[in-house]
Protein backbone atom coordinates (compact mmCIF):
# COMPACT_ATOMS: atom_id res chain seq x y z
CA UNK A 1 0.00 0.00 0.00
CA UNK A 2 2.65 2.13 1.04
CA UNK A 3 4.36 1.54 -1.92
CA UNK A 4 1.73 2.06 -4.37
CA UNK A 5 0.98 5.38 -2.46
CA UNK A 6 4.89 6.52 -2.78
CA UNK A 7 4.83 6.06 -6.56
CA UNK A 8 1.69 7.80 -6.96
CA UNK A 9 3.84 10.74 -5.09
CA UNK A 10 6.32 11.34 -7.47
CA UNK A 11 3.68 11.11 -10.52
CA UNK A 12 2.22 13.80 -8.61
CA UNK A 13 5.83 16.18 -8.30
CA UNK A 14 6.19 15.83 -12.08
CA UNK A 15 2.76 16.60 -13.12
CA UNK A 16 1.46 19.42 -10.41
CA UNK A 17 4.33 21.17 -8.49
CA UNK A 18 3.50 24.45 -9.73
CA UNK A 19 -0.20 24.08 -8.20
CA UNK A 20 -1.26 26.45 -5.95
CA UNK A 21 -2.77 24.80 -2.74
CA UNK A 22 -6.54 24.92 -1.79
CA UNK A 23 -6.67 25.60 1.43
CA UNK A 24 -10.80 25.59 2.22
CA UNK A 25 -11.26 21.25 1.01
CA UNK A 26 -8.55 19.76 3.54
CA UNK A 27 -11.31 18.20 5.28
CA UNK A 28 -11.36 15.28 2.82
CA UNK A 29 -7.98 15.42 1.44
CA UNK A 30 -8.81 11.82 -0.57
CA UNK A 31 -11.21 14.10 -2.30
CA UNK A 32 -9.58 17.48 -2.14
CA UNK A 33 -8.00 19.38 -4.96
CA UNK A 34 -8.91 18.96 -8.38
CA UNK A 35 -5.36 18.00 -10.05
CA UNK A 36 -5.04 15.41 -11.70
CA UNK A 37 -2.77 13.81 -9.39
CA UNK A 38 -5.61 13.85 -6.18
CA UNK A 39 -7.82 12.16 -7.78
CA UNK A 40 -5.02 9.00 -7.93
CA UNK A 41 -4.70 9.77 -4.67
CA UNK A 42 -8.46 9.45 -4.02
CA UNK A 43 -8.17 6.24 -5.60
CA UNK A 44 -5.62 4.67 -3.32
CA UNK A 45 -6.67 2.00 -0.78
CA UNK A 46 -5.05 4.15 2.37
CA UNK A 47 -8.01 4.50 4.96
CA UNK A 48 -8.40 8.24 5.22
CA UNK A 49 -10.15 10.43 7.80
CA UNK A 50 -10.50 13.77 8.38
CA UNK A 51 -7.23 15.91 8.22
CA UNK A 52 -7.34 19.48 10.08
CA UNK A 53 -7.90 22.51 7.85
CA UNK A 54 -4.08 24.28 7.10
CA UNK A 55 -3.86 27.85 8.57
CA UNK A 56 -0.66 28.63 6.65
CA UNK A 57 -1.73 31.25 4.18
CA UNK A 58 1.29 32.07 1.77
CA UNK A 59 2.41 28.09 1.10
CA UNK A 60 1.92 28.62 -2.40
CA UNK A 61 4.50 31.58 -2.37
CA UNK A 62 7.27 31.26 -4.85
CA UNK A 63 10.49 30.10 -3.46
CA UNK A 64 12.69 32.77 -2.30
CA UNK A 65 14.90 33.98 0.15
CA UNK A 66 12.01 34.28 2.51
CA UNK A 67 11.61 30.93 4.19
CA UNK A 68 7.87 29.27 3.48
CA UNK A 69 5.41 29.90 6.39
CA UNK A 70 3.34 26.74 6.11
CA UNK A 71 5.36 24.36 8.62
CA UNK A 72 2.79 21.00 8.83
CA UNK A 73 1.94 18.22 6.98
CA UNK A 74 -0.66 16.58 8.11
CA UNK A 75 -1.22 12.60 7.73
CA UNK A 76 -4.58 10.03 7.71
CA UNK A 77 -4.76 7.79 10.69
CA UNK A 78 -1.79 5.04 10.52
CA UNK A 79 -0.82 6.61 7.07
CA UNK A 80 3.17 7.97 6.20
CA UNK A 81 2.57 8.92 2.85
CA UNK A 82 2.44 12.57 2.18
CA UNK A 83 -1.28 13.11 0.95
CA UNK A 84 -2.18 15.33 -1.89
CA UNK A 85 -3.42 18.31 0.04
CA UNK A 86 -0.11 19.37 1.30
CA UNK A 87 2.69 18.10 -1.72
CA UNK A 88 2.71 21.99 -2.19
CA UNK A 89 3.77 23.00 0.76
CA UNK A 90 6.64 20.24 0.94
CA UNK A 91 7.38 21.22 -2.73
CA UNK A 92 7.55 24.99 -1.61
CA UNK A 93 9.86 24.32 1.27
CA UNK A 94 12.11 22.10 -0.87
CA UNK A 95 12.72 24.78 -3.44
CA UNK A 96 13.30 27.06 -1.00
CA UNK A 97 16.19 25.04 0.31
CA UNK A 98 17.46 24.00 -3.11
CA UNK A 99 17.92 28.25 -3.72
CA UNK A 100 19.20 28.34 0.33
CA UNK A 101 22.34 25.98 0.34
CA UNK A 102 23.37 27.00 3.65
CA UNK A 103 19.86 26.92 4.85
CA UNK A 104 18.68 23.44 7.24
CA UNK A 105 15.54 22.01 8.53
CA UNK A 106 14.72 19.46 10.96
CA UNK A 107 11.31 17.42 9.73
CA UNK A 108 9.63 16.52 12.77
CA UNK A 109 7.64 13.51 12.70
CA UNK A 110 4.50 13.17 14.72
CA UNK A 111 1.87 10.36 15.30
CA UNK A 112 -1.65 10.42 17.59
CA UNK A 113 -1.83 8.20 20.54
CA UNK A 114 -3.98 5.15 18.63
CA UNK A 115 -1.05 2.64 19.00
CA UNK A 116 1.79 1.62 20.75
CA UNK A 117 4.47 4.17 21.92
CA UNK A 118 6.63 2.64 19.99
CA UNK A 119 4.81 1.91 16.98
CA UNK A 120 4.02 5.40 16.83
CA UNK A 121 7.56 6.37 17.21
CA UNK A 122 8.28 4.52 13.71
CA UNK A 123 5.49 5.96 12.55
CA UNK A 124 6.06 9.64 12.87
CA UNK A 125 10.00 8.62 11.79
CA UNK A 126 8.49 7.30 8.52
CA UNK A 127 6.02 10.43 8.30
CA UNK A 128 9.76 12.79 8.42
CA UNK A 129 11.09 10.52 6.18
CA UNK A 130 8.76 10.27 3.61
CA UNK A 131 8.43 14.34 3.87
CA UNK A 132 12.27 14.42 3.76
CA UNK A 133 12.10 12.16 0.25
CA UNK A 134 10.55 14.82 -0.67
CA UNK A 135 12.09 17.57 -0.15
CA UNK A 136 14.87 16.19 -1.72
CA UNK A 137 12.99 15.50 -5.02
CA UNK A 138 12.21 19.11 -4.89
CA UNK A 139 15.88 19.98 -4.86
CA UNK A 140 16.92 20.03 -1.20
CA UNK A 141 20.39 18.60 -0.43
CA UNK A 142 19.92 15.56 2.17
CA UNK A 143 22.59 16.90 4.00
CA UNK A 144 20.29 20.38 4.51
CA UNK A 145 17.65 17.38 6.38
CA UNK A 146 17.28 16.43 9.85
CA UNK A 147 14.54 13.96 10.34
CA UNK A 148 13.13 13.03 13.77
CA UNK A 149 10.18 11.10 15.37
CA UNK A 150 8.53 12.18 18.47
CA UNK A 151 5.58 9.29 17.91
CA UNK A 152 2.95 9.90 20.52
CA UNK A 153 5.12 12.19 23.11
CA UNK A 154 4.50 15.65 21.84
CA UNK A 155 0.95 15.63 21.01
CA UNK A 156 -0.43 19.29 20.04
CA UNK A 157 -4.13 18.50 21.87
CA UNK A 158 -4.57 15.71 24.23
CA UNK A 159 -7.96 14.39 24.22
CA UNK A 160 -9.04 10.93 22.96
CA UNK A 161 -10.78 12.26 19.68
CA UNK A 162 -10.50 12.61 15.68
CA UNK A 163 -10.42 16.13 16.46
CA UNK A 164 -7.36 15.89 18.38
CA UNK A 165 -5.97 13.22 16.70
CA UNK A 166 -6.12 14.80 13.44
CA UNK A 167 -3.45 17.42 14.86
CA UNK A 168 -1.40 15.09 16.45
CA UNK A 169 -0.54 12.92 13.02
CA UNK A 170 1.59 15.77 11.69
CA UNK A 171 5.50 15.89 10.68
CA UNK A 172 6.46 20.03 11.21
CA UNK A 173 9.16 20.93 9.05
CA UNK A 174 11.12 23.68 11.17
CA UNK A 175 14.46 25.87 10.34
CA UNK A 176 17.49 24.87 11.97
CA UNK B 1 -14.78 -14.18 32.50
CA UNK B 2 -16.88 -14.25 35.59
CA UNK B 3 -16.72 -11.75 38.99
CA UNK B 4 -17.17 -13.28 42.00
CA UNK B 5 -16.51 -10.86 44.48
CA UNK B 6 -17.40 -7.40 44.90
CA UNK B 7 -14.99 -4.29 44.39
CA UNK B 8 -12.44 -4.09 47.40
CA UNK B 9 -11.00 -0.64 48.17
CA UNK B 10 -7.73 -0.38 50.01
CA UNK B 11 -7.16 3.29 50.74
CA UNK B 12 -3.86 3.75 52.72
CA UNK B 13 -4.31 6.97 53.59
CA UNK B 14 -3.61 5.63 57.18
CA UNK B 15 0.12 6.38 56.07
CA UNK B 16 1.42 9.80 55.63
CA UNK B 17 3.54 8.43 52.69
CA UNK B 18 0.29 7.01 51.02
CA UNK B 19 0.97 7.19 47.49
CA UNK B 20 -1.81 4.79 45.81
CA UNK B 21 -5.29 3.45 45.94
CA UNK B 22 -5.73 0.14 44.88
CA UNK B 23 -8.95 -0.78 43.71
CA UNK B 24 -9.28 -4.85 43.08
CA UNK B 25 -12.24 -6.39 40.84
CA UNK B 26 -12.83 -10.02 40.82
CA UNK B 27 -11.82 -12.85 42.79
CA UNK B 28 -10.52 -16.35 41.51
CA UNK B 29 -12.20 -19.25 41.66
CA UNK B 30 -10.83 -20.97 44.62
CA UNK B 31 -10.46 -18.90 47.25
CA UNK B 32 -8.12 -20.33 50.41
CA UNK B 33 -9.89 -19.19 53.33
CA UNK B 34 -6.82 -17.40 55.78
CA UNK B 35 -7.30 -15.77 58.66
CA UNK B 36 -4.31 -12.63 59.43
CA UNK B 37 -3.58 -11.89 63.11
CA UNK B 38 -2.22 -8.78 63.90
CA UNK B 39 1.50 -9.20 64.61
CA UNK B 40 2.25 -8.61 68.25
CA UNK B 41 4.02 -5.36 69.02
CA UNK B 42 3.41 -3.66 65.57
CA UNK B 43 1.41 -1.09 66.39
CA UNK B 44 4.87 0.55 68.16
CA UNK B 45 6.50 0.56 64.63
CA UNK B 46 6.44 3.43 62.29
CA UNK B 47 4.72 3.18 58.95
CA UNK B 48 2.10 0.73 57.93
CA UNK B 49 1.69 -2.06 59.87
CA UNK B 50 3.58 -5.30 58.89
CA UNK B 51 0.40 -7.65 59.19
CA UNK B 52 -1.60 -5.18 56.54
CA UNK B 53 1.20 -5.22 53.98
CA UNK B 54 0.59 -8.47 53.77
CA UNK B 55 -2.76 -8.73 53.61
CA UNK B 56 -2.65 -6.70 51.00
CA UNK B 57 -0.31 -8.13 48.90
CA UNK B 58 -2.08 -11.59 49.57
CA UNK B 59 -5.55 -10.35 48.70
CA UNK B 60 -4.36 -8.23 45.38
CA UNK B 61 -4.23 -11.96 43.90
CA UNK B 62 -8.05 -12.85 44.46
CA UNK B 63 -6.70 -16.62 45.96
CA UNK B 64 -7.41 -15.82 49.25
CA UNK B 65 -10.73 -14.97 51.33
CA UNK B 66 -9.31 -12.87 54.67
CA UNK B 67 -11.36 -14.42 56.97
CA UNK B 68 -12.06 -11.58 60.22
CA UNK B 69 -10.18 -13.47 63.26
CA UNK B 70 -13.07 -11.61 65.57
CA UNK B 71 -11.05 -10.51 68.92
CA UNK B 72 -8.49 -13.96 69.34
CA UNK B 73 -5.06 -12.67 68.88
CA UNK B 74 -2.42 -15.64 69.36
CA UNK B 75 0.90 -14.96 68.36
CA UNK B 76 2.70 -18.30 69.24
CA UNK B 77 1.76 -21.85 67.97
CA UNK B 78 0.82 -22.91 71.08
CA UNK B 79 -1.68 -20.00 71.69
CA UNK B 80 -3.94 -21.18 68.88
CA UNK B 81 -6.98 -23.20 69.81
CA UNK B 82 -7.67 -25.13 67.09
CA UNK B 83 -10.82 -25.28 67.48
CA UNK B 84 -12.08 -21.76 67.70
CA UNK B 85 -11.26 -21.21 63.84
CA UNK B 86 -13.71 -23.39 61.86
CA UNK B 87 -13.66 -23.14 58.09
CA UNK B 88 -10.29 -21.18 57.96
CA UNK B 89 -7.65 -23.51 56.26
CA UNK B 90 -4.66 -21.30 57.15
CA UNK B 91 -3.63 -18.73 59.67
CA UNK B 92 -0.83 -16.51 59.87
CA UNK B 93 0.58 -15.08 63.25
CA UNK B 94 3.58 -13.42 64.17
CA UNK B 95 5.40 -10.68 66.52
CA UNK B 96 7.58 -7.53 65.91
CA UNK B 97 10.02 -6.08 68.50
CA UNK B 98 12.65 -3.19 67.98
CA UNK B 99 16.27 -4.35 68.72
CA UNK B 100 18.91 -1.89 69.61
CA UNK B 101 20.74 0.17 66.80
CA UNK B 102 17.27 0.49 64.86
CA UNK B 103 16.78 -2.68 63.57
CA UNK B 104 13.47 -4.91 64.21
CA UNK B 105 12.74 -8.64 64.28
CA UNK B 106 10.22 -9.99 62.91
CA UNK B 107 8.55 -13.33 63.72
CA UNK B 108 5.66 -15.29 61.86
CA UNK B 109 4.51 -18.42 61.31
CA UNK B 110 1.90 -19.97 58.75
CA UNK B 111 -0.59 -22.76 60.45
CA UNK B 112 -1.86 -25.28 58.61
CA UNK B 113 -5.17 -25.54 60.83
CA UNK B 114 -6.49 -28.21 58.38
CA UNK B 115 -3.95 -30.71 59.72
CA UNK B 116 -2.87 -28.74 62.79
CA UNK B 117 0.01 -27.72 62.02
CA UNK B 118 2.86 -25.48 61.11
CA UNK B 119 3.62 -25.10 57.49
CA UNK B 120 6.53 -22.49 57.44
CA UNK B 121 8.22 -19.76 59.61
CA UNK B 122 10.42 -16.84 59.53
CA UNK B 123 12.91 -15.01 61.62
CA UNK B 124 14.15 -11.81 60.56
CA UNK B 125 16.04 -8.58 61.76
CA UNK B 126 16.71 -5.88 59.45
CA UNK B 127 16.62 -2.15 59.29
CA UNK B 128 13.55 -0.94 60.64
CA UNK B 129 12.63 0.93 57.09
CA UNK B 130 12.86 -2.42 55.86
CA UNK B 131 9.70 -3.50 57.50
CA UNK B 132 7.22 -3.18 53.88
CA UNK B 133 10.14 -5.73 52.60
CA UNK B 134 9.96 -8.08 55.35
CA UNK B 135 5.84 -7.91 54.81
CA UNK B 136 6.68 -8.74 50.99
CA UNK B 137 9.05 -11.64 52.00
CA UNK B 138 6.17 -13.13 54.92
CA UNK B 139 3.77 -12.96 51.71
CA UNK B 140 5.97 -14.29 49.48
CA UNK B 141 6.43 -17.42 51.46
CA UNK B 142 2.42 -17.76 52.27
CA UNK B 143 1.92 -17.49 48.74
CA UNK B 144 4.27 -20.37 47.92
CA UNK B 145 3.22 -22.39 50.56
CA UNK B 146 -0.12 -22.50 49.84
CA UNK B 147 -0.58 -22.53 45.56
CA UNK B 148 2.53 -23.74 45.04
CA UNK B 149 3.79 -20.71 42.75
CA UNK B 150 6.36 -18.56 43.78
CA UNK B 151 5.06 -15.34 44.50
CA UNK B 152 6.41 -11.76 43.36
CA UNK B 153 6.13 -9.56 46.08
CA UNK B 154 9.66 -9.15 46.93
CA UNK B 155 9.57 -7.57 42.93
CA UNK B 156 9.91 -4.64 41.76
CA UNK B 157 8.26 -3.00 38.60
CA UNK B 158 9.44 0.24 36.68
CA UNK B 159 7.44 2.68 35.11
CA UNK B 160 7.15 6.03 33.38
CA UNK B 161 5.93 8.72 35.50
CA UNK B 162 4.56 11.89 33.32
CA UNK B 163 3.63 15.43 34.62
CA UNK B 164 3.25 17.95 32.44
CA UNK B 165 6.44 18.41 31.04
CA UNK B 166 8.38 16.31 33.37
CA UNK B 167 8.70 12.53 32.93
CA UNK B 168 10.46 10.42 35.45
CA UNK B 169 12.01 7.01 35.19
CA UNK B 170 10.51 5.02 38.84
CA UNK B 171 11.48 1.92 40.22
CA UNK B 172 8.82 0.72 42.62
CA UNK B 173 7.65 -2.92 45.05
CA UNK B 174 5.00 -4.70 43.26
CA UNK B 175 2.46 -3.25 44.85
CA UNK B 176 3.41 0.54 43.46
CA UNK B 177 5.24 1.49 47.46
CA UNK B 178 8.71 2.71 47.74
CA UNK B 179 9.04 5.28 44.74
CA UNK B 180 13.00 5.75 43.63
CA UNK B 181 13.17 7.97 40.89
CA UNK B 182 15.94 6.48 38.82
CA UNK B 183 15.93 9.56 36.07
CA UNK B 184 14.20 12.91 35.78
CA UNK B 185 14.06 15.21 32.33
CA UNK B 186 12.09 17.45 30.74
CA UNK B 187 11.83 14.99 27.67
CA UNK B 188 9.95 12.29 26.98
CA UNK B 189 11.32 8.21 28.51
CA UNK B 190 10.36 5.33 27.40
CA UNK B 191 10.21 1.54 26.85
CA UNK B 192 12.07 0.40 30.25
CA UNK B 193 13.40 -3.07 29.81
CA UNK B 194 15.03 -5.09 33.37
CA UNK B 195 18.19 -6.79 32.64
CA UNK B 196 17.46 -10.33 33.79
CA UNK B 197 19.15 -9.94 37.28
CA UNK B 198 17.28 -7.35 37.87
CA UNK B 199 20.27 -4.54 37.96
CA UNK B 200 20.15 -2.54 35.47
CA UNK B 201 17.12 -0.99 33.19
CA UNK B 202 17.36 0.25 29.52
CA UNK B 203 14.89 3.17 28.23
CA UNK B 204 14.89 5.17 25.39
CA UNK B 205 14.82 8.92 26.33
CA UNK B 206 14.53 12.03 24.28
CA UNK B 207 17.40 14.34 26.38
CA UNK B 208 19.46 14.10 23.15
CA UNK B 209 16.59 15.94 20.68
CA UNK B 210 15.93 12.57 19.24
CA UNK B 211 15.39 9.20 20.79
CA UNK B 212 18.36 6.93 21.65
CA UNK B 213 18.91 3.77 24.07
CA UNK B 214 20.63 4.26 27.79
CA UNK B 215 21.06 1.58 30.17
CA UNK B 216 21.38 2.54 34.08
CA UNK B 217 22.37 0.71 36.71
CA UNK B 218 19.97 0.93 39.58
CA UNK B 219 22.88 0.19 42.52
CA UNK B 220 25.16 3.52 41.14
CA UNK B 221 22.90 5.21 38.69
CA UNK B 222 25.67 4.95 36.01
CA UNK B 223 24.24 5.59 32.31
CA UNK B 224 25.59 4.14 29.48
CA UNK B 225 24.18 5.54 25.80
CA UNK B 226 23.58 2.12 23.88
CA UNK B 227 22.34 3.72 20.74
CA UNK B 228 22.44 6.90 19.43
CA UNK B 229 22.24 6.74 15.64
CA UNK B 230 20.40 9.78 13.37
CA UNK B 231 16.73 9.29 13.62
CA UNK B 232 15.25 6.72 16.27
CA UNK B 233 16.67 4.25 18.07
CA UNK B 234 14.07 2.88 20.39
CA UNK B 235 12.68 -0.46 22.23
CA UNK B 236 15.59 -1.98 23.81
CA UNK B 237 14.99 -5.53 25.41
CA UNK B 238 17.55 -7.82 27.00
CA UNK B 239 18.19 -11.59 26.07
CA UNK B 240 17.87 -13.81 28.46
CA UNK B 241 21.78 -13.78 29.59
CA UNK B 242 21.72 -10.43 29.77
CA UNK B 243 24.45 -10.08 27.29
CA UNK B 244 22.85 -8.71 24.57
CA UNK B 245 20.13 -6.77 23.57
CA UNK B 246 17.86 -6.30 20.76
CA UNK B 247 16.45 -3.02 19.49
CA UNK B 248 14.81 -0.78 16.68
CA UNK B 249 17.04 1.89 14.64
CA UNK B 250 16.26 3.94 12.01
CA UNK B 251 20.28 4.36 10.94
CA UNK B 252 19.14 2.46 7.24
CA UNK B 253 15.92 3.93 7.12
CA UNK B 254 12.77 2.33 8.19
CA UNK B 255 12.53 1.24 12.05
CA UNK B 256 14.26 -2.69 11.71
CA UNK B 257 15.15 -5.16 14.73
CA UNK B 258 18.90 -5.15 15.62
CA UNK B 259 21.03 -7.07 17.77
CA UNK B 260 23.70 -5.23 19.78
CA UNK B 261 26.14 -6.69 23.28
CA UNK B 262 24.82 -4.80 26.30
CA UNK B 263 28.12 -2.15 25.86
CA UNK B 264 26.82 -1.33 22.42
CA UNK B 265 29.02 -3.08 20.45
CA UNK B 266 28.67 -5.81 17.83
CA UNK B 267 25.62 -4.40 16.11
CA UNK B 268 23.85 -6.64 13.67
CA UNK B 269 20.68 -6.08 11.73
CA UNK B 270 17.89 -8.86 11.83
CA UNK B 271 14.95 -7.72 9.76
CA UNK B 272 15.11 -6.31 6.19
CA UNK B 273 11.69 -5.12 5.64
CA UNK B 274 10.43 -2.13 3.99
CA UNK B 275 7.90 -1.44 6.70
CA UNK B 276 7.51 -1.07 10.35
CA UNK B 277 9.63 -3.69 12.69
CA UNK B 278 9.16 -2.75 16.28
CA UNK B 279 8.35 -3.74 20.04
CA UNK B 280 11.18 -6.61 19.82
CA UNK B 281 10.93 -9.10 22.83
CA UNK B 282 13.10 -12.23 23.34
CA UNK B 283 11.29 -15.37 23.98
CA UNK B 284 12.58 -17.07 27.52
CA UNK B 285 14.73 -19.66 25.62
CA UNK B 286 16.76 -16.70 23.63
CA UNK B 287 16.27 -18.07 20.30
CA UNK B 288 13.18 -16.00 18.85
CA UNK B 289 11.63 -12.67 18.91
CA UNK B 290 8.23 -11.68 19.16
CA UNK B 291 7.92 -8.27 17.54
CA UNK B 292 5.08 -5.87 16.14
CA UNK B 293 4.82 -5.21 12.55
CA UNK B 294 2.83 -3.70 9.70
CA UNK B 295 4.49 -5.65 6.86
CA UNK B 296 1.11 -7.40 6.44
CA UNK B 297 -0.81 -4.17 5.75
CA UNK B 298 -1.87 -3.66 9.88
CA UNK B 299 0.48 -3.45 13.13
CA UNK B 300 0.02 -7.58 13.77
CA UNK B 301 2.39 -9.57 15.68
CA UNK B 302 5.42 -11.53 14.21
CA UNK B 303 7.85 -13.66 15.66
CA UNK B 304 11.40 -13.71 14.05
CA UNK B 305 14.71 -16.14 14.70
CA UNK B 306 17.19 -14.40 16.47
CA UNK B 307 19.83 -14.75 14.12
CA UNK B 308 17.43 -13.49 11.47
CA UNK B 309 15.62 -15.24 8.79
CA UNK B 310 11.61 -15.07 7.90
CA UNK B 311 9.12 -14.00 10.30
CA UNK B 312 5.83 -16.24 11.08
CA UNK B 313 2.44 -14.01 11.99
CA UNK B 314 1.11 -14.76 15.17
CA UNK B 315 -1.87 -12.40 15.64
CA UNK B 316 -5.71 -12.12 13.14
CA UNK B 317 -7.85 -11.01 15.20
CA UNK B 318 -8.50 -7.24 15.64
CA UNK B 319 -7.68 -4.40 13.57
CA UNK B 320 -3.50 -3.89 15.12
CA UNK B 321 -1.71 -5.61 18.01
CA UNK B 322 1.19 -4.32 19.47
CA UNK B 323 3.66 -4.91 22.30
CA UNK B 324 4.04 -8.30 22.90
CA UNK B 325 5.48 -9.98 25.70
CA UNK B 326 6.20 -14.36 26.37
CA UNK B 327 5.31 -15.45 29.47
CA UNK B 328 7.97 -16.71 31.59
CA UNK B 329 7.53 -20.64 30.51
CA UNK B 330 7.43 -19.26 27.24
CA UNK B 331 4.09 -21.01 26.33
CA UNK B 332 1.67 -17.15 26.19
CA UNK B 333 2.26 -14.09 24.89
CA UNK B 334 0.53 -10.90 26.06
CA UNK B 335 -0.28 -7.69 23.96
CA UNK B 336 -2.05 -5.12 23.68
CA UNK B 337 -5.30 -5.98 21.28
CA UNK B 338 -6.85 -3.09 19.23
CA UNK B 339 -10.24 -3.21 17.93
CA UNK B 340 -13.42 -0.54 16.99
CA UNK B 341 -10.68 2.21 18.56
CA UNK B 342 -11.06 0.03 22.24
CA UNK B 343 -7.30 -1.45 23.22
CA UNK B 344 -7.77 -4.36 25.09
CA UNK B 345 -4.84 -6.51 26.98
CA UNK B 346 -5.11 -10.28 25.58
CA UNK B 347 -3.25 -13.27 26.17
CA UNK B 348 -2.55 -16.07 23.03
CA UNK B 349 -1.55 -19.75 23.21
CA UNK B 350 1.74 -20.22 21.16
CA UNK B 351 0.78 -23.94 20.34
CA UNK B 352 -3.17 -23.73 19.70
CA UNK B 353 -3.19 -20.06 18.44
CA UNK B 354 -6.23 -19.54 20.84
CA UNK B 355 -6.61 -15.99 22.21
CA UNK B 356 -8.54 -14.87 25.24
CA UNK B 357 -8.75 -11.21 26.21
CA UNK B 358 -8.45 -10.65 29.72
CA UNK B 359 -9.63 -6.93 30.49
CA UNK B 360 -12.77 -4.66 29.90
CA UNK B 361 -11.14 -2.33 27.33
CA UNK B 362 -10.05 1.31 27.38
CA UNK B 363 -6.96 3.09 26.91
CA UNK B 364 -4.84 -0.76 27.59
CA UNK B 365 -0.92 -0.78 26.67
CA UNK B 366 1.83 -2.35 26.90
CA UNK B 367 1.49 -5.30 29.40
CA UNK B 368 4.35 -7.68 30.87
CA UNK B 369 4.11 -10.90 33.05
CA UNK B 370 4.66 -10.84 36.62
CA UNK B 371 7.66 -13.63 36.76
CA UNK B 372 5.67 -16.20 38.48
CA UNK B 373 3.48 -15.50 35.19
CA UNK B 374 0.21 -15.49 37.56
CA UNK B 375 -0.51 -11.93 37.37
CA UNK B 376 0.09 -9.10 34.19
CA UNK B 377 1.02 -5.56 34.59
CA UNK B 378 -0.23 -3.09 32.22
CA UNK B 379 -1.24 1.04 31.80
CA UNK B 380 -4.04 2.31 31.61
CA UNK B 381 -6.43 5.22 32.51
CA UNK B 382 -9.06 6.12 34.77
CA UNK B 383 -10.79 9.63 35.01
CA UNK B 384 -8.22 11.17 32.46
CA UNK B 385 -5.11 10.29 34.10
CA UNK B 386 -3.08 7.36 33.18
CA UNK B 387 -2.46 4.30 35.75
CA UNK B 388 -1.06 0.94 36.58
CA UNK B 389 -3.48 -1.80 36.39
CA UNK B 390 -2.82 -5.92 36.80
CA UNK B 391 -4.92 -8.49 36.06
CA UNK B 392 -4.58 -12.41 37.12
CA UNK B 393 -3.57 -14.42 34.03
CA UNK B 394 -6.96 -16.17 33.65
CA UNK B 395 -8.85 -12.81 33.38
CA UNK B 396 -10.53 -13.21 37.00
CA UNK B 397 -9.14 -10.78 38.82
CA UNK B 398 -8.33 -7.09 38.42
CA UNK B 399 -6.58 -4.52 39.99
CA UNK B 400 -5.80 -0.68 39.69
CA UNK B 401 -3.23 1.50 41.10
CA UNK B 402 -4.33 5.36 41.36
CA UNK B 403 -1.13 7.44 42.20
CA UNK B 404 -1.41 10.91 43.59
CA UNK B 405 0.64 12.48 41.18
CA UNK B 406 0.96 12.46 37.37
CA UNK B 407 0.07 9.69 34.44
CA UNK B 408 1.70 6.24 34.74
CA UNK B 409 3.14 5.07 31.07
CA UNK B 410 4.81 2.53 30.25
CA UNK B 411 5.03 0.01 32.79
CA UNK B 412 7.34 -3.44 33.08
CA UNK B 413 7.48 -5.71 35.61
CA UNK B 414 11.03 -6.97 36.64
CA UNK B 415 12.85 -10.29 37.49
CA UNK B 416 12.97 -12.71 40.56
CA UNK B 417 15.85 -11.05 42.68
CA UNK B 418 18.22 -13.43 44.01
CA UNK B 419 18.11 -13.69 47.36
Amino acid sequence: MKKIILSIILVNLLAACASEKTKDAVNEPAAAPATAAAQTAASTPASVESAPVSTGANAGASADATAPAERSIYFPFDVDAVQAADRATVQTHGEYLAKNKSAKVRVEGNADERGSSEYNLALGQRRANNVKKLLILAGAKSSQIETVSFGEEKPRCADHNEACWSQNRRADIIAK
Amino acid sequence: MRFLGAVVLLCFACSARAELIIEITGAGEHQIPLSLVHFAGEEKMVGQPISGVVTNDLLRTGLFKMIDPAGKAPHEPVDVKYDEWPGVDALVIGNVRSLDGGRVEVRFRLMDMVRRTELVGLSVTAKSEQLRAIGHRVADLIFEKLTGSAGVFSTRIAYVNRESKKYRLVVADSDGYGEQTLLALNEPILSPAWSPDGSQIAYVSFERGHASVFAQSLATRQRTLLADFPGSNSAPTWSPDGKQLAMVLTRDGNSQLYLVRNDGSDLRRITFSETIDTEPSFLPDGKSLLFTSDRGGSAQVYRVPVEGGSAERLTFEGANNFSPRPSPDGKYFVYSHFVDGVFYIAVQDFENRQMQVLTGGGWEKKPSFAPNGKLVLFATESQGRGILATVSSDGRVKQKMVAQRGDIREPIWGPFLKQ
